[in-house]
């Protein structure tokens, strides 16, 4: 048993309880005298030890031979590397294989040709209580004869704190201020333009498509960039009074970036026939946020946390689609500063 | 001894004695020689996961040597047709580059990342044998802890490797990430632009500072780590289940040397020859199908790899809640699948050692295993709980299989709600009752155990029942130090 | 207003076929001045409220490009009677008997063209059990003669001309990034299907480039459609070679593992890679001599 620790009193009653059963056992047993064969040992105090040295050529040719075929595999690997380097399956077949070989060569060599050996080790306790003692001894030991012993540990902890401060300082260059994360590439006028950088006019919308625009002049690698558009007959718009003029002639433009979790909306359905199947909507293909593009982007299933955020439209001179204004809240997933619209 | 031999064995011998001489290390290497292992299939599920690890480093020092950790965009005139013309990160580039024309680096790649694949389940099995078996007991807890906090490193490294290549579906997961960094509350835009240098998909400095910590920090705290659980393992012994001459201050089983390390050796050669083999012949991660990058695009059924599966699935299955308050975005809804959820279930995890000893008293050191079933209700909750992260991995993956059989997702996913609760419940009742007819139907499956089964007579004596051994309970082959509650048969 | 509409047409299925047959000619003809017009006039004229048309589908298949090939089927007026009675069988209970459909039951196919008719029937989507029901690949009810047999009737009530993709035109690169752009939100960027809320995009791997290139231009069911300025011939011809490659993608690596990423890569690491050296540790870790 070990002796590490006191255990509760409750596991000490337990014992006691135990021993006591034990011996009322014990006596009962004595005192029966039936028929029992003679006790066996307990399981725990058979001697397991032993040593078996299996004199066993065949498996020492067993394992030359994988050894051998093992060493054509490997070299197998350099030749197919020379002669066809791009065949990605033959040399991993040669690799692995020549490794496998070894392997079992390994194992069979440990289980049949070495000697069999089962071995019994003390645990030593880990803890002494002795050694314990003098090591704490010999620690405190250091500090004899120091009269202001707070003074100097609190001195200690200052300079600490204040290294680790100091240490820890430099992580803040690591990233800019946050201002940027409320900007996208969108402002008033700008124009919306194919992957190509080939403008779309208000023509080339068409209803039951829909359209992935980037920002002119903009950098297309930016979050915000991405938006998407699609015209809706008038039947589907329903969007809050304060966009009224975000969609002209029917067509609207959402960010691309779910404020779920940042994936690109790149599911957009029309339906054939209203009637019988489901709404216009985009979806997520991660998460399956679902937002209706006819009502400012409200959500109507799934785990984003509010609107997909609307992009202000307007038709110039020539037809072409350009922004109204920026978007009027934070595209993107949301986070403690992020600014929600309000309506 | 025939000529040769001797000869070698005086070459050795004047060898070993010069090493002596230098760093006089014989005393350690006798114990070494003869240290033990206990023999059980189950104690090399940790050696699987190291040897994962060795292959990691090996293939992963021949990829960095092709990897260009940039975001600079440009056009790509290589050999790979389909992508001739297109725009694209100098990193996807330098991955296709190291996939389409480089000599053997396509199979590097995808011994690297069925590596990865392998580790992180090999350490998620070893873990469920440590839980199952109470190996995380005293004095093991510390190494448990370990253990656990390489997991998580192991999940986040496997993570950085494979956003690193900056294709189609990396890039999906990368903006998930990042989601999630920003929902933490309070500081996620800090956290955020101080990972990735500024709004997604952030300044060129994040890509170095990936490949960086991909690379080098993370695989380096897991080389400490992994030093530091094997040193304890050696201080403290291994574990061993209880079986003939087995007790509490013993371990029984196969030294060290030589029957151990060749079969040791044999594993971890093993392990490379398989890695190799799936390497060459399954591919994984064709980044050349999936394309670059960009944050306009994605695809239907993109998912990550299979150790951040249940972390997909949590954030699908989580209704759309969001914390509101005056104007400002307490909790955004990533947080709690992307982030409360992990959390959570590694608090557990690391809390789990200190909840058993509340519940059972016993602060006791074992070295003995327990079997399963002689805890049934350890079993049950463990159990339990793995099926409640099961569910939310399946969640994850499993929606086109039961659309496929006429389910909605809306439907799917309401069920879901309510099943990821009352699953488990089930889960842990079965479990229990599992555990506890297998207590009173048998002994060890594998191993006769030597007793009798005895049953008191009206007279007051004992009779040993016809069909005694094999069929009967085994003892525990010291007195227990501490049950469960439940636990007593 | 509708029903008596619906009646009154109804009513005049007794009308012998050769007076409706002409009668369809003059309403194909009307149909081609008042649908074919301006595609994007007509387009804006299909979502409020629709004037002279009784059941309209919410969107109509875009036309090819100007200049651009297209797809003819045969025609002649003994396959429109055959067209006409397989329509009355099997296609009037729910698209109406002279084509002008139920209220919320199924769309007018008046002036749909080829293309549609085309798509549904040789894909086996049409027809339906339940109106509601999503349509879905399936073994075509019709052999082809049949199908052109009711094409040749139901777009001599006019529509615009089918469109048609050549693979061997189109430009592969091209074709994956067209593909990447517009159809991989959907359909898996290696055309493997896959789902959206309460819908699923198919995968690609029976489509003929045909049907690819008039469902391109006519979205079936809930997907979007594309017309000429989003999607050019060029384009369509090419994304049609882009699908077409993704039967066979260049799986260097190794067996393809049905190329959708992540849960079949799972699935080998687990039950492959894992499981296989669990074995090797079960065989290691007892040993012989111990009694079994």
């Amino acid at each position: 048993m070990s002796h590490e620790e006191d255990p509760k009193p409750v596991t000490r009653a337990v014992k006691a309880l135990g021993v006591l059963v034990a011996l009322r056992a014990a006596a009962r047993a004595v005192r029966s005298r039936t028929t029992e064969p003679p006790p066996r040992p307990p399981e725990s105090e058979i001697d397991p030890r032993r040593r078996i040295v299996p004199a066993n050529r065949r498996a020492e040719t067993l394992v030359a031979g994988l050894i051998l075929i093992a060493a054509l595999f490997a070299l197998a690997f350099t030749v197919i590397y020379i002669v066809s380097s791009d065949d990605t399956q033959l040399l991993g077949v040669a690799m692995g294989g020549a490794l496998c070989l070894l392997a079992a060569a390994c194992i069979v060599a440990g289980k049949f040709v070495v000697p069999q050996e089962t071995h019994v080790e003390e645990r030593g306790a880990l803890l002494d209580e002795e050694q314990t003692g003098e090591a704490v001894g010999m620690i405190e030991a250091g500090g004899e004869g120091i009269s202001r012993r707070a003074l100097l540990t609190g001195a200690g902890g200052v300079a600490g704190v204040a290294i680790v401060t100091a240490a820890a300082t430099p992580l803040a260059s690591l990233g800019p201020t946050l201002k940027e994360f409320h900007e996208t590439p969108w402002t008033r006028g700008t124009r919306l333009v194919d992957d190509q950088g080939r403008p779309f006019r208000a023509d080339d919308i068409q209803i039951g498509s829909f359209y992935t625009a980037l920002p002119e002049h903009g950098d297309p690698e930016s979050l915000g960039a991405g938006v998407l558009v699609v015209r809706l007959p008038a039947s589907y718009i329903h969007l809050p009074e304060a966009r009224r003029d975000w969609a002209p002639e029917g067509i609207l433009a959402y960010s691309k970036i779910c404020p779920h979790a940042g994936c690109a909306i790149a599911l957009y359905r029309y339906p054939t026939y209203a009637p019988t199947s489901q709404e216009p909507a985009f979806t997520c293909p991660c998460h399956y946020s679902t937002f209706l593009p006819g009502e400012g982007g409200r959500l109507v299933f799934g785990p984003a946390g509010r609107a997909l955020p609307q992009l202000p439209l307007m038709v110039d001179g020539e037809g072409y689609l350009r922004a109204a204004s920026g978007f009027h809240e934070d595209i993107g997933p949301s986070w403690w500063g992020i600014h929600r619209s309000q309506s | 001894m025939n000529l040769v031999e001797r000869y070698v064995h005086r070459r050795f011998e004047r060898a070993s004695r010069s090493a002596e001489q230098r760093v006089g290390l014989a005393g350690a290497v006798k114990w070494a020689l003869r240290y033990v292992f206990p023999d059980h299939w189950s104690f090399l599920l940790g050696e699987i996961a190291l040897y994962s690890f060795m292959v990691l480093v090996v293939t992963g020092i021949f990829l960095t040597l092709y990897y260009v950790p940039s975001d600079a965009q440009v056009i790509y005139h290589g050999s790979y047709a389909l992508l001739y013309g297109e725009q694209m990160s100098e990193a996807y580039r330098s991955v296709l580059n190291l996939s389409v024309d480089v000599p053997a680096g396509l199979l590097f790649r995808q011994v690297h990342h069925w590596a990865a694949d392998v580790f992180i389940a090999s350490i998620v099995l070893h873990l469920m044998r440590v839980f199952f078996t109470g190996a995380y007991r005293k004095p093991r807890d510390f190494n448990y802890f370990i253990g656990l906090t390489m997991l998580m490193l192991a999940i986040l490294e496997g993570f950085a490797g494979y956003s690193l290549v900056d294709d189609l579906l990396s890039g999906m997961g990368l903006a998930i990430a990042y989601s999630v960094a920003m929902s933490i509350p309070f500081v996620g835009g800090q956290l955020a632009s101080l990972v990735w240098g500024g709004p997604f998909p952030g300044r060129s400095v994040f890509w170095p500072r990936l490949e960086i910590v991909h690379v080098l920090i993370i695989p380096a705290a897991l080389a400490l780590l992994i030093t530091l659980h094997l040193a304890m393992i050696m201080r403290q012994h291994h574990s061993q289940f209880p079986g003939p001459g087995r007790r509490e201050r013993n371990v029984v089983g196969t030294p060290m040397w030589p029957a151990y390390a060749l079969r040791s050796i044999g594993l971890m050669l093993a392990v490379g020859g398989v890695l190799f083999l799936l390497g060459g012949l399954i591919q994984i991660n064709p980044i050349w199908q999936w394309g670059p990058y960009h944050p306009y695009l994605s695809e239907n059924g993109a998912q990550p790899d299979w150790y951040i599966g249940w972390l997909i699935g949590a954030l699908r299955l989580m209704p759309n809640w969001e914390l509101v308050i005056a104007g400002r975005t307490v909790i955004p809804n990533p947080f709690w699948g992307g982030a409360a959820f992990p959390l959570f279930v590694f608090v557990v995890l690391f809390a789990w050692p200190a909840i058993e000893r509340r519940i059972t008293g016993d602060v006791l050191r074992h070295d003995l295993l327990d079997r399963p079933r002689d805890r049934p209700i350890r079993t049950a909750i463990g159990a339990a709980f793995l099926s409640w992260v099961v569910i939310v991995f399946a969640v994850g993956s499993t929606d086109r299989i039961f659309y496929r059989m006429g389910i909605s997702y809306t439907t799917q996913i309401h069920v879901w709600r309510v099943g990821i609760w009352v699953l488990p419940i089930l889960v842990f009742f079965i479990t229990r009752s599992a555990c506890r007819s297998l207590q009173r139907a048998e002994a060890h499956p594998l191993r006769a155990w030597q007793g009798n089964v005895v049953r008191r007579t009206p007279a007051g004596g004992v009779e040993v029942l016809s069909d005694s051994p094999d069929r009967s309970v085994p003892p525990i082959s010291e007195p227990p130090v501490g049950t469960l509650p439940g636990s007593e048969s | 207003m509708k029903r008596v509409f619906v009646r009154w047409l109804t009513h005049r299925s007794r009308i012998p076929p050769v007076l409706r047959l002409s009668l369809a000619v003059v309403l194909a003809a009307l149909a081609a001045v008042g649908l074919a017009a301006p595609a994007s006039q007509g387009q804006q004229s299909l979502g409020g409220a629709p004037s002279g048309e009784v059941n309209p589908p919410s969107k109509s298949p875009e036309p090819p490009g100007p200049g651009d090939p297209t797809k003819t089927f045969p025609d002649s007026p003994a396959l429109r009677i055959e067209g006409y009675n397989l329509y009355q069988q099997g296609c009037s209970s729910c698209h109406g008997i002279s084509l002008e459909g139920t209220a919320g039951v199924a769309p007018s196919l008046r002036g749909v063209g080829a293309g549609p008719v085309d798509f549904y029937l040789s894909t086996g989507r049409m027809p339906l059990e339940q109106p509601r029901e999503e349509p879905l690949r399936n073994e075509p009810a019709y052999d082809r003669s049949q199908i052109d047999a009711l094409i040749a009737f139901i777009s001599s009530y006019g529509g615009p001309a089918a469109p048609t993709a050549d693979p061997s035109r189109g430009d592969l690169a091209l074709g994956f990034h067209a593909f990447t752009l517009n159809c991989a939100g959907c359909h898996q960027i290696v055309a493997r299907g896959g789902i959206t809320v309460n819908a699923q995009a198919p995968d690609l791997e029976e489509t003929t480039p045909q049907q690819i290139a008039e469902a391109v231009r006519m979205g079936p069911y809930l997907m979007p459609h594309f017309d000429a300025t989003a999607i050019d011939q060029h384009t369509l011809d090419s994304i049609a070679r882009y699908v077409l490659w993704t039967r066979h993608p260049d799986d260097a690596g190794g067996w393809g593992i049905y190329n959708i990423g992540p849960i079949p890569e799972g699935m080998v690491a687990w039950f492959i890679g894992l499981a296989a050296l669990v074995l090797v540790a079960r065989l290691i870790g007892e040993r012989m001599d111990e009694p079994v």
